[in-house]
């Protein structure tokens, strides 16, 4: 029996093994690129573009942010990622000091992608802004009532009146790692602490704003495109988004961005992806899902720009520096009782 | 997660070994292979694990003292609280279920004894998203009521703990179910009649009698409800209950500390171990089912009137709740969104996701039976303790969150990669961690132990003296094993190979980290949608896996209930 077991078992083998190979002498195309991507939704119109337009090849492998990072430093050398892209800071900058990136230099992203966007040392670029601020109830707020601090929320007059979204969430650290970074350790654990106290805790983004609709909360944090999302399928959605602080330091503005790998296969051609991603394909880019563009030089698409405007105050403070201060941000939260 | 093993209760084996009839050199050796690849398989299991477990050995003080003194208390109270909640809706809803179908017939009774089972193809996932999008505050059905009753009007909390504990019931219970109906089928069901026929009466009968020959398998199907509740992290967030192994992902994906998150994750492994030795303890010495032979079972008595309705009302009502109802809800969003403007993006290749979905979950399937019987039989052919310590060791890898799983085989794969390139043998390429034969191996170990409780239970009912007979007439342990141990717990090798595709269909954050790139699964195609909230495109995917999952479901429903009608 042991002897029909082992036949089964090298057939699967080698039926894995062909498998493998024939997917990967699949394409015949000048060249291929490989990203790892903790992006998902509507990724394929900008890359499709530039596999048409360039005649190359795009794989991708979706994932977490966190496990693929985890993945092409455990591959090593023989990672078959030459880019890999994130829906936040904090993992590009923990990337980046675990030494998987190699250097851009590239004028085309320096000239494209405003300095705070980018890594100071030059591993990785912002492709896309995602303002993470302040959603209201248009029914029952009057404009002087509408809350327009990430702080304000944080008193005592909130409470009970504001839907936050929980802390096991990237989107949630990345903000708290952007209170640290602006206010200290200390004054972001007391604001904090405020949410805490006045908030109920939401596991996304659209459940808080439909609690908004459906009148649990008057107020929430949210990031601007799942409002754009709503506002897109039904125009009379009865919630208005205010850009935080903007008599202060500015709305926070969390990134998806990308850096070549040290070990990328064809790191020009990877390059000549993400620089066409940062000018030509920006809108292809960011339309989609109704994110801001991060080259200044690129128009955001209709809706967005209509409803929630252009220009906007927008926190400077470096995406790598909060990046860098989300391990810190989880350790607040606990230590604010934020769930 | 052990179940109903049977090897507790081993006579002297001499016999089994083929010591009595005259030595020969290939029994020799068969002495020693048959143990010594068990073992060999179960460290094939433990070792990605330890590769995750080592950092406990210089644990990291700082994270230990900061979560203790935080988030940590309030995780193990949910946690418990979770569990213990989820072990009785499923032990309650489970076993009554079993018994309606068993003890009674009314109009669907027998429908109903297979149909119970499907809601074992639905994903926690799934089901946890549907829950809230449907019944949460913002769903339709709150909104309805808050119109009809005003906007005050009380409403049960539904992200809460109650709504898990819900959700998981409405998932985990057909494991209670199915085990204590086939119990019932089985001895308990018979002893139950003869307790009647000696003037007990029913209430009396159930409690004294048939209750403790039900013990084993409802303690092993709570168990192992119990252990996919623990290890699972994200149908809990949804509903906002911190258990550890939230706490694990907290760490890992929050602080990038994935030491500190492995010795979190020990935390979860430890957890495990209580659910295994609580199972152990319930089961007590009691075996569960009897030597082979036609058992009679319970003879069901005919409802009629109120009573039948309320045992149809009661089957349909679960039923529809754990299972019509989602699915009709998934389905008319799948029908909507491939008719909207809208549509689910990468329908295109719907196919190629669906065939990858089955291809891996038929692969992993196979590969966790022949290591099953590899590790049964051994024990069965072996002296000592070697097969038998060996197949508890496999359960660690259902006692741990699937992601931690997948670490742990790219840690040790890669590990091996270097040790080969060392000795100029080097993989080529990314052997190591994207590719089938790893994404295979992962899935292995994480559902080997479901796998191997169901066969063990199978060749547990196998006579020791029968797999004696096989030896003294001079048969080798191989051919004892093809030829007697195999055809009559074929039964049961069906039931692990089911139970171990279902989970291998539905798995989700394996597939995630250890995927070949372009190789992807309905889970994976799924995710992708409900992690950026767009719920009603992912529908179809999520009834794609549902559909999937439910041709082993269906399978094993035909097998019970052919069973059923050999009696």
């Amino acid at each position: 029996m042991r002897s029909m077991c082992a036949r089964v078992v090298l057939a699967g083998m080698f039926a894995a093994a062909a498998a493998l190979l024939l997917s990967a002498c699949g394409s015949d195309s000048e060249g291929t690129i490989r990203i790892y991507t903790g992006r998902h939704y509507d990724l394929e119109t900008a890359f499709r573009q530039f596999s048409s337009e360039f005649n190359v090849h795009i794989e991708f492998l979706e994932g977490s942010d966190a496990e693929l990072r985890e993945r092409i430093e455990a591959e090593g050398e023989d990672t078959q990622a030459d880019i890999y892209m994130t829906v936040d800071a904090g993992n590009l900058a923990t990337a980046a000091a675990a030494g998987i990136f190699a250097p851009l230099n590239s004028d085309t992203l320096e000239n494209a992608i405003p300095a705070e966007l980018r890594d100071p040392d030059g591993y990785w670029v912002a492709l896309s802004a995602r303002v993470r601020t302040i959603a209201y109830s248009t029914e029952r707020l009057s404009p002087d009532e509408v809350p327009t601090t990430y702080e304000e929320l944080a008193s005592p007059e909130w409470e009970g009146r504001v839907c936050l979204r929980n802390s096991s969430n990237t989107y949630t650290q990345s903000l708290v790692a952007s209170l640290i970074g602006n206010l200290g350790y200390g004054e972001a654990l007391s604001v904090v602490e405020g949410w805490a106290d006045n908030a109920d805790i939401m596991s996304n983004d659209v459940i808080a704003l439909n609690s908004i609709r459906d009148n649990r909360c008057d107020a929430a944090i949210v990031n601007h495109y799942y409002l754009a999302r709503e506002l897109d399928e039904d125009p009379t959605y009865p919630v208005g988004l205010v850009w935080a602080n903007q008599g202060g330091r500015g709305a926070h503005v969390n990134i998806s961005g990308a850096g070549i790998t040290k070990h990328a296969d064809d790191p020009e051609l990877a390059l000549m992806l993400l620089e066409w991603l940062a000018t030509d394909g920006q809108n292809a880019f960011v339309d989609g899902n109704n994110e801001y563009p991060v080259n200044p030089a690129v128009e955001p698409e209709s809706l967005i720009a209509a409803e929630f405007g252009e220009t906007f105050v927008r926190d400077q403070l470096n995406a790598a520096e909060f990046g860098a201060l989300n391990a810190d941000a989880v350790r607040l939260l606990d230590e604010a009782g934020y769930e | 997660m052990p179940m109903q093993s049977a090897s507790s209760t081993k006579p002297a084996t001499s016999d089994l070994t083929g010591s009595s009839v005259k030595r020969t050199r290939a029994d020799r050796v068969s002495q020693r292979i048959w143990p010594s690849s068990a073992l060999l398989l179960a460290a094939l299991v433990v070792i990605p694990i330890g590769f995750l477990a080592i950092s406990v050995i210089r644990p990291n003080g700082e994270v230990w003292r900061q979560q203790w003194e935080t988030r940590l208390p309030g995780q193990l109270v949910d946690t418990a609280v979770l569990l213990v909640g989820v072990s009785i809706g499923t032990l309650v809803l489970g076993s009554s279920l079993a018994w309606l179908v068993s003890a009674y017939r009314f109009w669907g009774s027998r429908a109903f004894g297979w149909l119970l089972i499907a809601p074992l193809a639905m994903p926690s996932y799934v089901l946890g998203f549907m829950t809230l999008s449907v019944f949460g505050f913002t769903g339709p059905i709150q909104n309805r009521w808050r119109d009809w009753f005003g906007h005050d009007a009380w409403f049960p909390e539904v992200e809460s703990m109650g709504g898990a504990i819900v959700v998981f019931t409405f998932v985990l219970y057909p494991y209670v179910f199915l085990l204590a109906r086939a119990a019932l089928a089985d001895q308990a069901g018979r002893a139950y009649d003869a307790a009647r026929s000696l003037g007990a009466g029913p209430v009396e009968a159930a409690r004294r009698v048939v209750l403790p020959l039900l013990r084993p398998a409802l303690a092993a199907g709570a168990a192992v409800a119990m252990m996919e509740t623990l290890t699972d992290f994200a149908t809990v967030q949804y509903f906002g209950v911190d258990t550890v192994s939230v706490g694990v992902f907290r760490i890992w994906r929050g602080t990038f500390d994935r030491d500190a998150a492995s010795e979190f994750a020990t935390l979860v492994l430890v957890v495990a171990l209580m659910i295994i030795g609580l199972e152990r303890v319930l089961r007590g010495r009691a075996r569960f089912g009897e030597a082979a032979g036609a058992a009679a079972g319970l003879g069901p008595k005919r409802l009629s009137g109120a009573k039948a309705w309320g045992a149809f009302a009661a089957c349909a009502l679960v039923l529809l709740l754990a299972f019509l109802a989602p699915t009709m809800q998934l389905a008319s969003w799948a029908y909507g969104e491939v008719t909207g403007p809208r549509g689910t993006p990468n329908t295109e290749r719907f196919f190629e996701y669906l065939l990858n979905s089955l291809e891996l979950a038929t692969v992993t399937a196979i590969v966790c039976v022949l290591c099953a019987l590899l590790i049964t039989n051994g024990s069965r052919f072996s002296r000592g303790r070697t097969a038998g310590v060996s197949a508890r060791l496999t359960a660690v890898g259902y006692a741990v969150p699937g992601p931690v799983v997948a670490m742990g085989v790219v840690l040790a794969l890669v590990a091996l990669d270097d040790v080969l390139e060392g000795a100029g043998l080097g993989l080529p390429g990314v052997v190591a961690t994207g590719s089938f034969i790893g994404l295979v191996y992962a899935y292995s170990i994480r559902f080997l132990a479901p796998g191997l409780n169901a066969i063990e239970a199978g060749m547990g009912q196998v006579p020791e003296e029968v797999t004696a007979s096989g030896r003294s007439l001079g048969a080798r342990p191989r051919e004892v094993a093809r030829r007697i141990h195999i055809p009559l717990a074929r039964t049961s090798i069906l039931t692990g190979a089911v139970l171990v595709a279902v989970d291998a269909v539905k798995e989700l954050p394996i597939a995630l980290l250890l995927r070949p790139i372009g190789f992807n699964t309905l889970p994976i195609w799924t995710y992708s949608l409900a992690t950026e909230s767009r719920y009603e495109q992912a529908a179809l995917p999520a009834l794609a896996i549902i559909v999937l999952a439910m041709i082993p479901v269906a399978l094993l429903s035909r097998q019970l209930s052919r069973e059923a009608d050999a009696r």
